[in-house]
């Protein structure tokens, strides 16, 4: 092999890798916050792609009008649990941010589709609507369990995700979709040429890993964050709203997954499941930063993805099989590492 | 109404209904097809409902028996009953290797990582050249009986459903019996279960290799029903489904297996044949009704619906009391030497820089009651887990009845007949008094995985469970024998503890604060009870902070502060003790 496919491989690898970092942090929130393992993070990347690839087509995506019935539903459990003692502020609150909230979006969206819009506004919409599916997701289908145990938490996540493929081929047909790119500027440096494209995904990961450890160790609803993630009684004893941490962990991921969905389906065109498969790499990178550690998930994110890179150029047809099996030994390595724990108390 | 007459009538109203007159065709495939399904989510069942494993790649192992028997059939021409076995082996196998790294891995780590090999063997069977690549392998012989072929959905039937019944006898067999309870405490309590002696590790491996073989016969059975293999049906999203049929009908439950498969399989099929009516025919919107309703049953019934409709039934099932009267044989020990039975020389007990036990020393004789008092942090606990192996001194010895056991693995120190009770109760909360009471007893049967799934266990069983009762009745909670260990009071808890510690037969019994929410009359009967013990040959040694209980029942008492012993006498010269009195109080400077 010469230099230049190596180079290319790695180049390749890293941008990959950064896409699987910033999945990886997300799961990594998340899990730490709520104890959900995240199995719905890919279709938040579809969601986010794939919205942003129809508005720039000028038609309405339908993740819009999902945005809003999540909203009316969530405003009925809200309003369901709150039985005993409604009182008008407490509804009007519950009416702003589950109807007038998506509603909005939606009347921004149908007043933008059509028109020739700048990236930035699209990329804004699709962030927005994505954003609002994470939050109601949250409500509907993790806080009235957000007690139980990881296992049952799995298994509602692994229904959702069903939902949410379900309903991603019902908004945005079985053909593939590409955007366009965020900058078409290009850089040479000797043998290598950097999109400019690319160059905004290793930015905006790095820009992203920073905003989380200022956010992380410097804020105090980041503290809170932390403070649930580490043990919830005690945040709550404390008074920490545990179940507003989890809506901002839940908005935090899908943010996070839309945002990689939109830099990437410039480069990659993206189905309405490819997500999954997006989601389960960011999960080996997670798994081997132990779902605790943000600075081994960054690294392991490039790990995968070079290994990713190589694996498709000399073994393409046993690329995943590779994939997917290196997450083996690493799991053998941290059990063998990690103590046992003590049995769940379910 | 008996277990075995149920099974009876749902066997014979399986046989019957293919031969209703006017039965539809489409009717007995998807019968066959809830068969193939009962049996993948059996495993589950097993593994996840009562092994507490949750596994999202089980339809790999379906890929494993459907691609042994495909290969084995088409290429090299054998008869589809040789390859029965050699699908079973391979799935087994395949279990074994992938079981080793998988069970070893604690908490949220297992479902992933079935997600993750899940999916890369699933690639695997597409990619690879011999097994046909994405087109599978096509012309794969029907079953035969003689010149019968089954060839159609109705032949094929009696097939499915015989392995279908015949694999639910087996499994539940399996969990009625000795290896069955370690199973069953592997979820809740594997760790009092470990110190009886059940082998944690052996028992996950266990479970999930029967699943894994009870997947690779449906796959042997789903390639000749088919008559083809194709790598789509043994992908993540079937395992996430078998999952959810398991869910859907009970995990704890085997016939909750059966009947999640033909809740699941039914409603698919209405599913997609009625949706695309109402909704117009894009997509897969079974997926979507699917992944709402998964959420909204984790959400309404996380139990599943077989409990919920065997508590619908009229009659309860009945359980039999063990005959008292079988005899277990007394485990075979070498007669103590003369002198004390349990020795402690030095024991030292470092954690980092913090000394929990000082070179602490001290003996247990032979028909006495030794209580080890002191403040919190004294090193009690710690003691008791040098004594029992749970933890390793960093110097000094521990001699029972002659023998050095200060590096034995707890399970032997069991055997040698030290036993004991936790301070926070660790009994497996949904399993009766009778059932965690013989966990005890677990050394002092023999009968394996096989033995039990084929009855061959009676005679064993029925001496342990005898040996359970009798326990049970010697501390005095015969009324309670049937009732669920979690719903008794804690005071009772401590006591199912007790006797679950006597079924070892100890020679020195290890009681951590065993009045600790005991009230008054539970109390003196519980003193009664350990003086009888010293009275018949055993030893005991506790730790309790009830210092009226101690005072009146110990023959001698030892001391402990901040690690190191500061008395050790008879109740009256520690009560009177200044050292103690110190420790206890704090004293003037």
């Amino acid at each position: 092999m010469n230099t230049t496919i190596l180079l290319f491989l790695i180049q390749d690898g890293i941008t990959n890798g950064a896409i699987y970092a910033l999945l990886g942090l997300a799961l990594v929130l998340v899990f730490a916050v709520t104890r959900v393992i995240l199995i719905p993070q890919g279709e938040f990347v579809t969601y986010g792609a794939l919205t942003y690839a129809t508005l720039s087509a000028g038609q309405t995506p339908g993740t819009a009008q999902l945005a809003v019935a999540m909203g009316i539903v969530a405003f009925g459990i809200d309003l369901f649990l709150a039985r005993k003692s409604l009182h008008a502020m407490r509804v009007f609150r519950a009416f702003a941010v589950d109807i007038v909230f998506p509603c909005a979006i939606l009347g921004l969206t149908l007043f933008a589709a059509g028109r020739h819009n700048t990236i930035a506004i699209n990329t804004a919409l699709s962030l927005l609507i994505v954003a609002a599916i994470g939050l109601f997701l949250y409500r509907i289908a993790f806080q009235p369990i957000a007690h139980t145990s990881v296992l049952v938490l799995l298994i509602a996540s692994v229904g959702c995700h069903l939902a949410m493929q379900g309903f991603g081929l019902v908004f945005f047909g079985a053909e593939g979709l590409r955007g366009p790119a965020i900058s078409n500027a290009a850089l040479t440096i000797g043998p290598l040429s950097f999109s400019g494209q690319s160059l905004a995904v290793y930015g905006i990961t790095i820009a992203f890993i920073v905003c989380l450890w200022l956010f992380f160790g410097y804020t105090l609803y980041g503290k809170a964050l932390r403070a649930t993630a580490v043990n919830r009684l005690g945040a709550r004893l404390v008074g920490i709203r545990t179940s507003l941490s989890g809506q901002l962990a839940f908005l935090l991921a899908s943010v996070i997954g839309a945002l990689s969905g939109i830099l990437i389906v410039p480069i990659t065109t993206l189905y309405y499941d490819t997500g999954f498969m997006i989601g389960l790499k960011g999960f080996i990178v997670a798994i081997i930063g132990g779902l605790v550690s943000y600075p081994i998930t960054a690294f392991a994110a490039f790990g995968v993805g070079i290994v990713e890179a190589f694996s498709s150029f000399y073994a393409s047809n046993f690329k995943e099989v590779i994939v997917f099996t290196l997450i083996i030994p690493v799991l053998v390595l941290r059990s063998l590492a990690a103590p046992e724990v003590e049995e769940e108390q379910d | 109404m008996s277990q075995r007459f149920s099974i009876l009538i749902f066997a014979l109203i399986m046989a019957v209904l293919p031969l209703i007159p006017g039965m539809p065709p489409y009717w007995i495939v998807l019968l066959d097809n809830i068969g193939l399904a009962a049996l993948v989510a059996m495993g589950l069942v097993l593994l996840t409902g009562v092994g507490g494993l949750t596994s999202f790649g089980q339809a790999v192992f379906c890929g494993f028996g459907a691609y042994t028997t495909a290969v084995l059939s088409t290429q090299y021409g054998l008869s589809p009953w040789l390859t029965l076995p050699a699908s079973l082996v391979v799935s087994g196998i395949a279990a074994v290797i992938l079981g080793i790294v998988t069970v070893r891995l604690s908490g949220h780590y297992l479902p992933l990582s079935t997600i993750a090999w899940g999916i890369g063997i699933y690639y695997l069977f597409s990619k690879l050249e011999f097994l046909g690549r994405n087109d599978g392998i096509g012309r794969v012989p029907p079953l035969q009986i003689g010149s019968y072929q089954m060839l159609d959905a109705g032949s094929i039937y009696y097939a499915i459903w015989f392995f279908v019944i015949a694999s639910a006898i087996l499994t539940l067999n399996l969990l009625d019996s000795r290896t069955g309870r370690g199973i069953r405490a592997l979820r809740r309590g594997h760790i009092a279960a470990e110190a009886f002696g059940v082998a944690t590790g052996w028992a996950k491996l266990l479970v999930f290799i029967h699943a894994a073989v009870l997947a690779g016969l449906s796959g042997w059975l789903y390639a000749h029903f088919q008559r083809a293999v194709m790598p789509t049906p043994f992908g993540a999203q079937a395992g996430i489904e078998y999952l959810f049929i398991a869910v859907v009908g009970g995990a704890g439950y085997v016939w909750g297996g059966v009947l999640g498969a033909a809740i699941v399989v039914i409603l698919k099929e209405v599913l997609q044949g009625y949706l695309p009516l109402i909704f117009g025919g894009q997509g897969q919107l079974e997926i979507i009704v699917f992944g709402i309703m998964l959420v909204a049953l984790v959400q309404l019934a996380p139990g599943g619906v077989w409990p919920w409709l065997v508590g619908l039934l009229p009659f309860k099932t009945t359980s039999q009391r063990p005959d008292t009267s079988v005899a277990l044989a007394a485990p075979a020990r070498a007669a103590a030497p003369a002198g004390p039975l349990l020795r402690i020389d030095n024991a030292r007990k470092q954690f980092g820089g913090v000394t929990a036990v000082n070179d602490v020393s001290f003996d247990v004789g032979a028909r006495e009651i030794l209580a080890l008092i002191g403040p919190n942090g004294a090193g009690k606990s710690t003691t008791f887990n040098l004594i029992t192996g749970v933890l390793k001194a960093t110097s000094g010895t521990v001699t029972f009845a002659g023998q050095p056991i200060i590096d034995a693995a707890p399970q032997t120190i069991t055997q040698l007949g030290i036993s004991r009770t936790f301070q926070h109760v660790k009994l497996v909360p949904d399993m009766t008094v009778l059932e965690n009471v013989a966990i005890g007893a677990h050394l002092r049967g023999r009968s394996g995985a096989i033995a039990s799934m084929l009855r061959l266990d009676r005679a064993d069983e029925a001496a342990l469970l005898a040996e359970a009762a009798r326990q049970i009745e010697r501390v005095g909670l015969g009324d309670q024998i049937d009732h669920l260990a979690g719903s008794l009071s804690l005071g009772q808890q401590r006591i199912v503890e007790i006797a679950r510690a006597l079924c070892v037969n100890p020679m020195l019994l290890l009681l951590d604060e065993p009045a600790a929410g005991l009230r008054h009359m539970e109390k003196q009967r519980l003193a009664t009870l350990l003086r009888q013990l010293r009275d018949g040959g055993m030893s005991v040694l506790l730790v309790e902070h009830d210092m009226g209980f101690v005072m009146d029942l110990a023959d001698r008492i030892v001391v402990l502060d901040f690690g190191t012993r500061i008395a050790e006498g008879t109740p009256q010269a520690i009560m009177k003790n200044p050292d103690v009195i110190k420790a206890y109080l704090g004293g003037v400077a």
